[in-house]
């Protein structure tokens, strides 16, 4: 368990502390407290606690079904909460939802674009349902389409657009109110790689802005490559909260060796140190260890070449979260 | 009941872009959809007004085809609220997921719906005043009273809307909306008094036709646009502003449950 310096700690004295005239910026752009949700009697959310800062970028990783997008839903005040507390913007939700979402910009997971109207079209009518229209949002949106390299499909409809446009016009959409927040939910899901790298280079450049930015992913990735912080959430708990090369130094062991072979797991049981681990991953084996230069020489000694690489998030995601299949 | 959610939905003036949202894509499609709107009933009016027109003669000291021309639009502005509310409502939510994308706005759930409603109170209107026109140019409406007919049609089709969203709420595909045709629009289009006076009906027929919301909207459609004021038009409207309500509040409540869970 992650001796973790960011979760909790201030929960207790927050609870009721709230008041919406008081003036002065929020201590927190997100706080989280013991947030817990059932479906038919089974723990979802079971606990999180959460303080995101303003201006962090801010990474939910879990496997599937760990409780990110439910945490994330009750965030947004799309799904009811069960039990615990949550503030955004310093407004609680769900009583403040209408003026959350009036500074939130949200990424959905699945694609919510209009496919009854083009892409200038979807920006105008999203803007709308903000309040927003007139010269000051057209120009917002010409500026927004160029941001997110979309200037030369206003026209299009939207099943023209591939997968990656689509995700970036959402992006688009998302920021027509300019928000203080934004929120993805796995925004490169289905993307191929130029399309997820061309939308991380478009979520850097709002670092500029000031923007708060919080998203769910299991591209580990992405949370390395965008997120300030991580919390790796598990079964409705968060069970690690750090950044990233903070995660990776507390968790795990620095190097990582990949023995491939039938008798890989004979041999390891035979040369592993007191201090190393192996684990099977389907025909090979990982071992993780503090001192693979002498486990190397061994197995190399006994003819076996093994792949050495750094530790990264990706191991102490599955050191803490485990190997079995999850759907 | 999901989460303390109060049961009254709260609708706020944010509504209107969502309206908007839904006039803009049917200017997209404006003529397939008018033809829809239009077509059939006028189609229906001429076919019924003029094939049985001759062998009924007078029906209620008018002839056949002025008392069949406010039974069309009220049956028509029924319709096409109703099939907004189902299949075209229906879409919006469960296929293209546009309520979703709504959700991600300042839009709350009882503003969507709300919309909705009275967007298919606003097509229903759409289709009543095109039949108003032909009715009028074909010489079947009386005086300008018919025009106070057309509130009264708004507010039938928003009650016809929001029980068309009830049902929409409960949907898992385009095909269950059957049951709600087959059960409830097909009967009162039969049995309201759209094609024959109710009172030709044995009286326990006639009491299950005035349970539903249909035959009281005849009842005030009809003498407005025949030259008459209605009588007793208060209890009528009464009651299809209930099922309006009820169904609106409903409606709500059952798609909050649906997608915010």
């Amino acid at each position: 368990m992650a001796p973790d310096r960011d979760i909790g700690g201030t929960a207790t004295n927050r609870y009721g502390m709230h008041s919406p005239s008081a003036p002065g910026p929020a201590v927190s752009a997100i706080s989280i407290q013991q947030l817990y949700k059932a479906y038919d009697g089974l723990a979802v959310v079971d606990g999180v606690d959460l303080e995101i800062a303003p201006g962090e970028f801010f990474g939910l990783l879990g496997p599937n079904g760990a409780g990110k997008t439910t945490t994330l839903r009750m965030l947004l005040g799309m799904t009811p909460i069960d039990g615990g507390q949550v503030e955004v913007l310093g407004l609680p939700m769900p009583e403040g939802e209408r003026a959350v979402r009036e500074r939130l910009g949200i990424v959905p997971q699945f694609d919510t674009l209009d496919p009854d109207f083009t892409v200038i079209e979807n920006m105008r009518t999203y803007a709308a349902y903000f309040g927003l229209s007139g010269p000051t949002v057209e120009a917002r949106i010409d500026r927004l389409l160029e941001q997110v390299n979309l200037n030369d499909k206003r026209g299009a409809r939207i099943d023209a657009l591939s997968g990656g446009m689509k995700r970036r016009l959402t992006l688009a959409r998302a920021l027509i109110n300019e928000p203080e927040v934004v929120v993805l939910d796995e925004p490169t899901t289905g993307l191929d790689p130029q399309a997820r790298h061309h939308l991380w280079r478009q979520l850097r450049q709002l670092r500029a802005s000031g923007v708060t930015l919080v998203l769910t992913t299991h591209y580990m990735e992405e949370a390395e490559e965008l997120c300030d912080r991580i919390a790796i959430i598990d079964h409705g708990r968060i069970i690690a909260c750090d950044a990233p090369s903070r995660l990776i130094a507390e968790h795990i062991e620095p190097w990582v060796l990949t023995v491939g072979g039938a008798d890989a797991g004979q041999l390891l049981e035979r040369e592993l140190g007191p201090k190393d681990r192996a684990h099977q991953v389907a025909d090979t084996w990982l071992v993780y260890t503090a001192e693979p230069e002498r486990l190397r020489e061994r197995l190399r000694a006994l003819g076996r070449e093994s792949t050495l690489r750094e530790a990264d998030l990706e191991d102490v995601f599955l050191k803490l979260t485990g190997h079995e299949l999850r759907d | 009941m999901p989460g303390d959610h109060p049961v009254l939905p709260r609708p706020s003036l944010r509504f209107v872009a969502v309206w908007r949202r839904n006039l803009l894509v049917w200017r997209k499609l404006i003529v397939p959809s008018m033809l829809g709107n239009f077509g059939e009933p006028i189609l229906y009016l001429l076919a019924f007004g003029y094939g049985f027109g001759s062998l009924v003669g007078d029906l209620d000291g008018m002839r056949y085809m002025v008392f069949i021309a406010s039974g069309i639009i009220c049956s028509s502005a029924m319709f096409t609220a109703s099939f907004e509310g189902m299949y075209s409502a229906y879409t919006r939510m469960a296929e293209q997921n546009t309520w979703l994308g709504m959700l991600a706005t300042p839009l709350t759930l009882d503003d969507i719906v709300f919309a909705e409603a009275v967007w298919a109170a606003t097509k229903g209107l759409i289709s009543a005043i095109t039949i108003l026109v032909v009715a009028s140019l074909l010489g079947l409406v009386s005086d300008a009273r018919a025009l106070l007919a057309l509130p009264v049609i708004f507010l039938a089709a928003f009650t016809f809307g929001a029980l068309a969203l009830v049902i929409t709420a409960l949907a898992r595909s385009y095909d269950f909306f059957l049951y709600y045709f087959t059960l409830a629009v097909t009967p009162m289009l039969l049995l309201s008094g759209v094609f024959f006076p109710l009172t030709e009906l044995p009286g326990w027929v006639q009491g299950l036709a005035l349970a539903l919301p249909l035959a009281h909207v005849l009842e005030i459609v009809r003498p407005l646009m025949t030259g008459a004021w209605p009588d007793a038009w208060l209890p009528h409207l009464a009651v299809i502003t209930a099922y309006g309500l009820g169904a609106i509040v409903l409606a709500t409540w059952l798609i909050r449950r649906r997608l915010l869970r």
